[in-house]
């Protein structure tokens, strides 16, 4: 005996509907029905920054029914070099509020739905399971992980969008058939040897390629027309503006979607992804070399110490701001030894840590004595120490 | 054959994109390449040899893992193998995560002790 269920009814589209959507609805890809497939749809963005920007406002112009936005951060000066939706007026603002706005304005019938945390283990397959689709615009490797397995868990497609400098790469994961973020990656790179954000840097208009990329496919897969990158990893090279494609396989082993799954629920990304929760004492050193902390530093410079303060950014980013330290470009490090007096302890930074960790390891093998990175560098000397100090 | 460098590893290959070189299999291939830029070696081998979990390699547009030989697959002259490591770039200016940097001592980053 067969069960017969009804399909549930699409939404009519109103007078208005018609004159905004006309050019869709000439389309006999989408037409009617299509649309109307579009007005029911439900999509989840986690992340409104770079990639979830144009994925976001694109997709609210299509005309998608109930968007779903994931941030728990706030406008910074820096990312309007690439996260459009926000404006220099919503510097300070919470993304979410600040997309919410821009998206209603385009679209006064959109759904806006806000989830103003991080997406986590714990709250990922609530927030996920009214949704029809994911987008995942998210900038770190836990996070790409949890979506991922979300996603397989809940039987969501996850519309896969990533970016690094200049190059980026798209796809389409979990669905039935195809293969999921973990049969490509099954493991993470290890942390602590990534560049931070600034360190690593991003051409604006990048994320503005590769959401596009994420909100084609996504409406794409509402309509059920075209071919989507299921089984196809996008590689997007803007530097030399070339597309390539290669082949993706579900991999049969595959701990979440595999024919034997070891993955059944979802797990701690951070341990899974190498970053442990990490003890003051842990913290305190790195490969040999005293982590100190801005509060810290601010107190042995307030009681007189005199501590060599070497500052490793490149000239323009000093003349953003600067705590006074040396100015010595990481690069021009080994030429000028010279100018770095040994007999003192020499306190390295850099915009975050990362540059200056580096540069630290290396005047220690270089036979200096007393060498300390600056945790968090000139950012958190800012938030921690002195506002005053331009963030960027 | 043509081996195409991903940005991340491109600080360790003097900056190109792409590298030539001269092999009859998949291996003797990154052999050749890790000859000539030794740097690379770390990043895309684990201590025991094998190359990373978290980098793909595709020889033309064919993930190695599934090919019969994998890394033992014949290649011609014509022939391009890609290194595709992972991303996680995307959102806000929190970061912007690829393999990249993992430099331990000043030659990982083409820096000179002076002596």
């Amino acid at each position: 005996m067969t069960t017969i269920t009804e399909p549930i009814p699409l939404p009519e589209l109103t007078t208005d509907d018609l004159s905004r959507y006309s050019r869709h609805l000439i389309l006999p890809e989408v037409g009617m029905e299509g649309q109307q497939k579009l007005k029911a749809a439900q999509v989840l963005c986690v992340g409104t920054g770079g990639l979830g920007s144009p994925l976001a406002f694109y997709l609210a112009a299509a005309g998608i029914g109930t968007l779903g936005l994931v941030d728990f951060d706030v406008v910074d000066a820096s990312n309007l070099q690439r996260q459009i939706i926000h404006s220099t007026k919503d510097i300070g603002r919470k993304k979410l509020d600040s997309a919410e706005e821009k998206l209603k304005a385009l679209n006064p019938a959109l759904n806006v739905v806000k989830y103003d945390t991080m997406l986590t283990s714990a709250n990922a397959l609530e927030i996920l399971k009214d949704y029809d689709i994911v987008a995942d615009g998210t900038d770190n490797f836990p996070t790409r992980y949890l979506v991922n397995d979300a996603c397989v868990l809940l039987g969501k497609p996850n519309v896969y969008g990533s970016i690094f400098r200049f190059e980026g790469q798209a796809s389409v994961f979990a669905t039935e058939q195809g293969p999921c973020y973990r049969c490509l990656y099954p493991e993470p790179p290890p942390p602590g040897l990534v560049p931070s954000c600034a360190e690593g840097g991003v051409l604006g208009i990048l994320p503005g390629l590769v959401g596009v990329i994420q909100a084609t496919e996504t409406i794409k897969l509402i309509l059920g027309n075209g071919e989507p990158l299921i089984g196809r990893l996008l590689l997007v090279d803007a530097l030399n503006m070339r597309f390539r494609e290669l082949k993706l396989r579900k991999n049969p082993d595959c701990p979440v979607c595999g024919t034997h799954p070891t993955v059944t629920q979802l797990i701690d990304y951070d341990q899974f992804c190498g970053i442990a929760h990490e003890t003051p004492r842990q913290a305190a050193m790195k490969n040999g070399i005293p982590q100190l902390t801005v509060k810290e530093l601010k107190r042995r410079l307030d009681a007189g110490e005199e501590v060599f303060i070497l500052d490793v950014r490149e000239p323009y980013e000093y003349q953003i701001a600067n705590i006074g330290g040396k100015l010595i470009p990481q690069n021009d490090v080994p030429q000028r030894l010279a100018e770095i007096d040994r007999d003192r302890e020499i306190v390295v930074h850099c915009l975050s840590g990362g540059r200056s960790q580096r540069i630290a390891e290396y005047l220690k093998q270089a036979g200096y004595a007393r060498v300390a990175n600056l945790a968090g560098g000139i950012r958190a000397w800012s938030e921690e120490i002195d506002p005053s100090v331009k963030k960027y | 054959m043509i081996i195409n460098i991903p940005t991340p590893l491109r600080t360790y290959t003097d900056g190109q994109n792409a590298v030539k070189v001269d092999a009859a299999s998949v291996a003797s291939a990154l052999q050749a390449l890790t000859a000539s830029y030794p740097d690379l070696r770390k990043h895309l081998f684990s201590g025991d040899g094998k190359v990373r979990a978290f980098v793909n390699l595709y020889l033309n547009d064919e993930d190695v893992r599934y090919l019969p030989a994998r890394e033992s697959s014949p290649v011609s002259s014509e022939d391009t193998l890609s290194i595709i490591p992972s991303i996680a770039g995307g959102s806000p200016g929190l970061a912007v995560q690829a393999i990249s940097s993992w430099a331990r001592s000043p030659a990982d980053f083409g820096l000179e002790p002076r002596t």
